[in-house]
């Protein structure tokens, strides 16, 4: 009836509906234990519902979402780690099911980017900004000058507007 | 009739816009004033012709015409009278339309109110601007005509997609598109100055207060569509991380660290080189957007080569405009002159740093979003980048930025005292510290991590406030003084104060809703009542309604709290006849800043109904804390500064006479 797998409804620019009539975890899911139960909640977002459009199995209701929930409960309750059923699930169905992707090699540029940028982006504001300085030291000002200065701040009717935060020294 | 009118008027638009970008153009290399003139009676026309197709197609939509293939498509004669309008750019041709309309508006608007500007620079401007325009009408003209008719024409239309079907489609896309297609003028500026090889602080004037409406717009389209995606989806997630949200997400970082170096270059001169390529970035990133959104590539990699005409025709834009746009910096940025040197602490070095982390977390959502497409593309593997990668890259890039924020207002140009804005920062920081340990006393779930974001949180709302007070040097002067101190701060002043603090009521909505939200799921059968926070639910019972197009199915709760009655709560499905779909109606009910979100599920052929309940603390902070950083930006675009616009060399250029 309604639309099995929810998908983008990419009609729009910026518009981020996905259709679903959505209503994941189902009460018959639900462990007793609760610090259990939260535990597949946690996994749960970390797992990809594969025929999914960029939806957890937390927040999916097709069928493969619901059939790896419980997967994920079976798991849990035969005393795996949160580390072992994501192991398991890797196995079972490849990387593609981290919501989260791996630290690898193939996946240097993914994570380094970010930093990279920065890094580089710091290295090169600090070099400009040093370079610039070192070109063209502000000469110091002379005696006449520094009257000149003190004479024009006396006359001025007010200090400047930014002068508050030395105003106190 | 009208289909025709409106394709004649498109046609003639095509026309009009090659010829503002070619002779502005032309007129400014030759220097001539006449040919440099027509840029602005042209801008105004295309315009008037562009508005003339648009409101031919919503015409179309309003008397649904189904001899119109679009119109078939994406409308249903049954619609109440608002969806037939807002149907009109709730499909690919016509937002693309929609797209185009908005881009002409910033066009006429520049001709209008850039009277000020100096010839050459307006003509430049107004010619990117048609560049633009050319190429997003051949686009429609060629891949996506809203006017293809259809024979013979079908009795009843497909209907528009129900999750449409809401009033966030009247909102939402005009003001993003107000937003994307706004950074499109300090592009057009950019460009401008290229061309000509200088640039000064009046450019950054100029350009300022359109890069500031652009991202008032862009941040309440996000927030707008945020809260759309909350109360229509059913599960109450207001941000997925999806390709779609982050094509948004980018321009709007881009817009931000825009905004903050063309303060400096405004006041400072410096930072023009940047201030340049940054202005080039946010439209790329907003032309970037839209390629990801219209041309299929995010459904798949493949899906994209089986049927890759409009694809290929947006990537050719992309490329010519990117492309252009950076080829022209690296070609002529050299020749830009550096400004007013400063040192690293100072205010400059303090709005470099909100631009490196601003830098870093859009690259950070760039590399998520297209790094599995890549990715799919080069090796065929399949990779998941989903919201815990974007939660820790850019989490962790912006909260040290949010803490950093209320650093920058108080530094001092040039050469600032850190430890003296530090001291002076001591009582926002105790406030905040306060908040932190009363809030980690208070609540023992969550992450560690959440009572420290919410005193920064704290911090960065109390450290705005703190500019003010001290602007004002309460304590210090009489009343009176602190008064008329404060009546005569520039708006520009509160302006930076309100944004700030919408960051950080933001901040607060955001962390608490995400460790602080309880939730119950369970079967209940009429009459039982289950608690969820302080208040008890119970389901009254179940009802059909019809509306004009659909018929729904809705649970009414009751709620009580203390045995006290608090009204009813209502969530429900509709199904839509048409289309046979289904949307949620999610019940909601705001309690303070608080909503109780109720979602209901499946009837078990036993009488059994799934609720899923959800108490979230503070969450509309969220979207008020956006809608609070643009209302700090309206306000600063009302500074008197900005509004009078040109400083001296201007005005003298407009003492020349035109002709």
């Amino acid at each position: 009836m309604g639309m099995r797998f929810p998908h983008l409804s990419a009609l729009l620019l910026g518009l981020s509906l996905l259709v679903s009539p959505a209503f994941a975890v189902q009460p018959d899911e639900v462990l007793p234990d609760p610090a259990m139960e939260q535990r597949a909640r946690d996994l749960s977002r970390e797992l990809r519902c594969m025929v999914c459009q960029n939806q957890s199995i937390d927040d999916s209701d097709a069928p493969l979402a619901r059939d790896l929930r419980i997967l994920v409960r079976e798991r849990l309750k035969a005393g795996d780690s949160n580390g072992q059923v994501l192991d398991y699930l890797v196995a079972r169905y490849g990387e593609f099911v981290l919501m989260r992707p791996v630290f690898s090699w193939r996946n240097a540029l993914l994570w380094g980017f970010p930093v990279l940028v920065l890094v580089l982006g710091a290295a090169l504001a600090a070099s400009v900004m040093r370079r610039r300085a070192t070109a063209s030291p502000p000469a110091p000002l002379s005696a006449a000058e520094e009257a000149r200065m003190a004479q024009l701040l006396a006359d001025a009717p007010q200090a400047g507007r930014n002068g508050d935060g030395q105003g106190g020294k | 009739m009208i289909a025709e009118i409106g394709q004649y008027a498109l046609i003639l638009a095509l026309a009009l816009a090659l010829m503002q970008t070619v002779l502005p153009a032309w007129g400014a290399h030759r220097g001539d004033p006449t040919l440099m003139g027509v840029g602005v009676p042209v801008a105004l026309v295309l315009f008037l012709f562009v508005s003339l197709s648009f409101a031919a197609l919503v015409a179309l939509y309003l008397t649904s015409d189904f001899s119109v293939v679009n119109v078939v498509d994406n409308s249903h004669s049954r619609m109440p009278t608002i969806y037939k309008i807002t149907s009109t750019w709730g499909n690919h041709e016509g937002s693309m339309l929609l797209w185009v309309l908005v881009l002409a508006l910033f066009g006429a608007l520049v001709a209008i109110f850039g009277g000020n500007l100096p010839d050459r620079l307006k003509a430049n401007v107004l010619a990117v601007q048609g560049s633009i325009a050319v190429a997003f009408l051949l686009f429609i003209l060629l891949t996506s005509n809203p006017f293809t008719r259809l024979v013979p024409p079908p009795a009843e239309g497909a209907d528009l997609n129900p999750v449409l079907q809401d009033p966030g489609l009247a909102i939402h896309p005009p003001l993003l598109y107000l937003g994307y297609v706004g950074l499109s003028i300090a592009f057009a500026f950019a460009m401008a100055a290229l061309i000509e090889g200088r640039i000064d602080a009046a450019w950054a004037r100029w350009v300022r207060p359109w890069t500031l409406a652009a991202w008032v717009f862009l941040t309440l389209g996000i927030a707008m569509g945020s809260y759309w995606a909350y109360y229509e989806l059913g599960w109450g997630g207001w941000w997925f991380w999806d390709p779609v949200e982050n094509a948004s997400l980018m321009p709007w970082l881009a817009a931000t660290a825009l905004l903050h170096s063309a303060v400096v270059m405004e006041k400072r001169d410096a930072l023009k080189v940047w201030t340049i390529l940054l202005a080039i970035l946010a439209f790329s990133l907003s032309l970037l957007g839209t390629f990801l959104v219209r041309s299929g590539v995010l459904t798949s990699v493949h899906s994209f080569a089986s049927d890759p005409t409009r694809g290929v025709f947006i990537l050719a834009i992309l490329a010519v405009f990117i492309g252009g746009g950076l080829g022209l910096f690296a070609l002529r940025a050299g020749d830009l002159k550096q400004g007013g040197l400063f040192a690293p602490v100072s205010r400059e070095g303090a709005l470099v740093l909100n631009n490196l982390f601003l830098t870093a977390a859009t690259a950070a959502v760039f590399v998520g979003t297209l790094y599995p497409l890549a990715l799919e593309a080069v090796t065929d593997d399949k990779i998941t980048v989903g919201p815990p990668f974007f939660n820790l890259t850019f989490g962790g890039l912006m909260l040290p930025l949010i803490f950093a924020v209320p650093f920058g207002p108080l530094l001092a140009w040039k050469r600032g005292d850190l430890l003296g804005v530090a001291q002076r920062l001591m009582l926002a920081a105790a406030f905040a510290v306060v908040a932190a340990v009363v809030t980690a006393a208070a609540e023992d779930r969550g992450p560690v991590l959440a009572p420290v974001v919410l005193g920064i949180a704290v911090f960065v709302i109390l450290g705005a406030l703190t500019d003010i007070v001290e602007r004002s040097g309460v304590g210090r002067v009489p009343a009176r003084v602190c008064l008329s101190r404060l009546a005569g701060l520039p708006r520009s002043t509160y302006g930076t104060a309100v944004a700030h603090m919408g960051v950080g009521i933001c901040l607060i909505g955001i962390v608490s809703e995400s460790a602080w939200s309880t939730e119950k799921i369970a079967g209940l059968r009429m009459g039982d009542s289950f608690t969820i926070g302080t208040r008890d639910l119970t389901l009254e019972r179940m009802e059909n309604r019809t509306g004009p197009n659909y018929s729904a199915r809705v649970a009414v709760f009751t709620i009580r709290q203390g045995g006290i009655s608090q009204g009813t709560i209502e969530s429900g499905k509709r199904t839509f006849t048409a289309r046979r779909m289904g949307t949620t109606e999610s019940g909601i009910r705001t309690f303070g800043f608080s909503q109780l979100y109720v979602a209901v599920g499946d009837e078990a052929p036993d009488g059994l109904i799934a609720v899923r309940a959800t108490w979230k603390p503070l969450v509309t902070l969220i979207w008020l804390g956006a809608v609070v950083m643009a209302l700090g930006g309206s306000l600063s675009l009302a500074d008197r500064r900005l509004r009078v616009g040109a400083p001296k060399p201007a005005k003298r250029r407009r003492m020349v006479p035109a002709e």
